[in-house]
């Protein structure tokens, strides 16, 4: 067996191990974690691909970022697991035919004329200079401008719909600007009066 | 070199590439580890003289043995779970919080062609692995199953998620004037430029035209690793050690030590990306490791002055600063790099 194969099947099964768990584990946190070390492998898979910038974009972004702020929620909330799955048996009818149907579907995707070996030979191994991050800056900015501009507008329009969702005004706080507190001068707080020495007799 | 190592590699035969990296890796993680030592030292020292105090000078000439008795007093330690703590991620807390400040060595250029592993995207491996940092802090602090390190643990995820953009940014103005996202490419494209011709390389490295991204790296650099005078994650006075509070023994010390091994890093990382890395400041001078050290070097009294000179800021100053001060200056400051490049007065060509 070629090296490669064997990386690309000891991460594989870290993969499908770790995401497997994602949805079994009890604990909501350790639930996050595999699905953490799911990204990381799947990093690893595709930078296995040569696609160096995508793998690691995903470590970071996902890892870095995405996760570190979905544990910090999942951490906060008290998760009742035994509440979660009372309603389990009711609702694993339409859960297992949503189940089913999504199998069905990737298998005549993946299983048909469009993915084989034949359809989609293995691209030839980069040269020596190649530059993922180059290749894809390339076609993002000229041949993809539009729909990557379209896509990051949609992104603005997010976050600015979840600023307004959340951002409540509270009155009758005591709040203190960190600006004003930053421009005090010892002026406006202290005052040295002169007076006389006071003696006793 | 190459033939003297034959023998060598024949007598290892095709595992002889896997030997000669953890060989090469050894090189590096060993003195590195030396260097935290005596920067724990160091620290004591130059905050000892800065507030006209002596430091320690009980163990060995000059107090020069203190790292060895510290680090053998912790190892002999014995490590205490509480009861209530989840024991596995107890124990990976610190390994996690250790592992990435090591594995972001393999990028860095000590010299011209003197790296561990020379690959393309070395910026954003660093930024990847540099991300990874938080999870250590985080999962201590929630696996002790205590409130002041779930405090803690709170603060450090908000804190560098914040700091992390505004370092981004600083390393997206890096990598627009260099264009390259290879660190030893990053390094030699400072060495040119107009003043470098005129023998004075020092004004040709990017610290001068992305001052205030020099300024805004070194500071978050500060805030990412959690140091005075943005300690509030540990802050003894508030939430008494914060993730540390219930680790003992060894797995304090891999905290310890991974807090200053990341100090390490962002020096050697400001020295690479906005000092020049090892290239000499005049002409005249050769270039070389020292450089680098040096430059790293002073970095780090950077920090230890900071630490002695500043109060700890308040959490909500902390989150302004990085939110409201430092992100739309980075956002600004890359928009401005971007359209000084295509103009005629571009000095990167």
């Amino acid at each position: 067996m070629e090296f490669k194969t064997f990386v690309f099947y000891f991460l594989a099964v870290i993969m499908v191990f770790a995401a497997l768990r994602v949805i079994t584990a009890r604990n909501p946190v350790h639930a996050a974690l595999f699905l953490v070390l799911t990204f990381f492998n799947a990093g690893g898979i595709w930078l296995l691909l040569q696609a160096e910038f995508l793998a690691i974009t995903l470590v970071m972004v996902y890892v870095g970022a995405v996760m570190v702020l979905f544990l910090f929620v999942v951490m906060m909330l008290d998760i009742n697991l035994d509440r979660i799955r009372e309603g389990f048996w009711s609702y694993l009818p339409v859960g297992a035919l949503v189940g089913i149907l999504m199998l069905v579907e990737m298998v005549m995707v993946l299983g048909g004329s469009y993915f084989g070996l034949e359809a989609m030979p293995a691209p030839p191994t980069a040269g020596e200079g190649f530059s993922n991050t180059r290749e894809l800056g390339r076609v993002l900015y000229t041949d993809y401008v539009y729909p990557f501009e379209l896509a990051s507008l949609v992104l603005l329009v997010a976050m600015v719909a979840a600023v307004a969702l959340t951002l409540r005004k509270r009155k009758g706080i005591k709040y203190m600007h960190p600006s004003d507190q930053v421009a005090v001068k010892r002026e406006g707080r202290v005052e040295l009066v002169k007076m006389q020495a006071e003696k006793e007799d | 070199m190459e033939a003297m190592l034959q023998p060598v590699a024949d007598f290892f035969g095709p595992t002889w590439p896997a030997v000669w990296t953890l060989v090469k890796i050894v090189a590096i993680i060993a003195p590195l580890m030396i260097a935290v030592a005596y920067l724990t030292l160091a620290e004591r020292k130059v905050i000892g003289f800065m507030q006209v105090r002596i430091g320690p000078n009980r163990v060995g000439p000059w107090g020069l043995l203190q790292p060895i008795a510290d680090g053998v007093k912790l190892l002999f330690k014995e490590i205490i779970v509480p009861s209530g703590a989840n024991k596995g991620l107890f124990i990976l807390g610190p390994i996690l919080a250790i592992a990435p400040s090591l594995a972001a060595w393999a990028v860095i250029p000590f010299d011209d062609g003197l790296v561990l592993a020379n690959v393309n995207a070395g910026l954003l491996f660093l930024l990847a692995i540099t991300s990874m940092e938080v999870y250590g802090v985080i999962i201590a602090g929630w696996a002790s199953n205590s409130k002041y390190p779930f405090l803690g643990s709170m603060r450090a995820a908000a804190q560098m998620v914040s700091y992390e953009v505004s370092m981004g940014f600083a390393l997206i103005c890096v990598l627009l004037i260099s264009a390259s996202l290879n660190l030893t490419d990053i390094v030699t494209s400072q060495g040119q430029g107009r003043f470098a011709d005129m023998g004075l390389g020092f004004l040709s490295w990017n610290w001068l035209p992305l001052l205030p991204m020099f300024v805004v790296y070194v500071i978050s650099g500060i805030a990412e690793t959690n140091r005075a005078p943005f300690d509030v994650v540990e802050g003894e006075a508030e939430v008494v050690a914060g993730h540390m509070v219930e680790y003992s023994g060894m797995t304090f010390a891999l905290f310890f030590l991974a807090e200053y091994a990341n100090m390490i890093l962002v020096s050697i990382l400001t020295s690479v990306l906005f000092l020049g890395g090892w290239l000499s400041p005049v002409g005249f001078l050769p270039d070389g490791f020292h450089w680098l050290a040096l430059k790293t070097a002073f970095i780090l009294l950077l920090f230890l002055w900071a630490r002695a000179t500043f109060p700890r800021f308040r959490y909500d100053h902390i989150m302004r600063l990085g939110w409201k001060v430092f992100i739309p200056v980075t956002l600004v400051w890359v928009f401005v790099v971007a359209v000084w490049m295509m103009s005629p007065l571009s000095i990167w060509s």
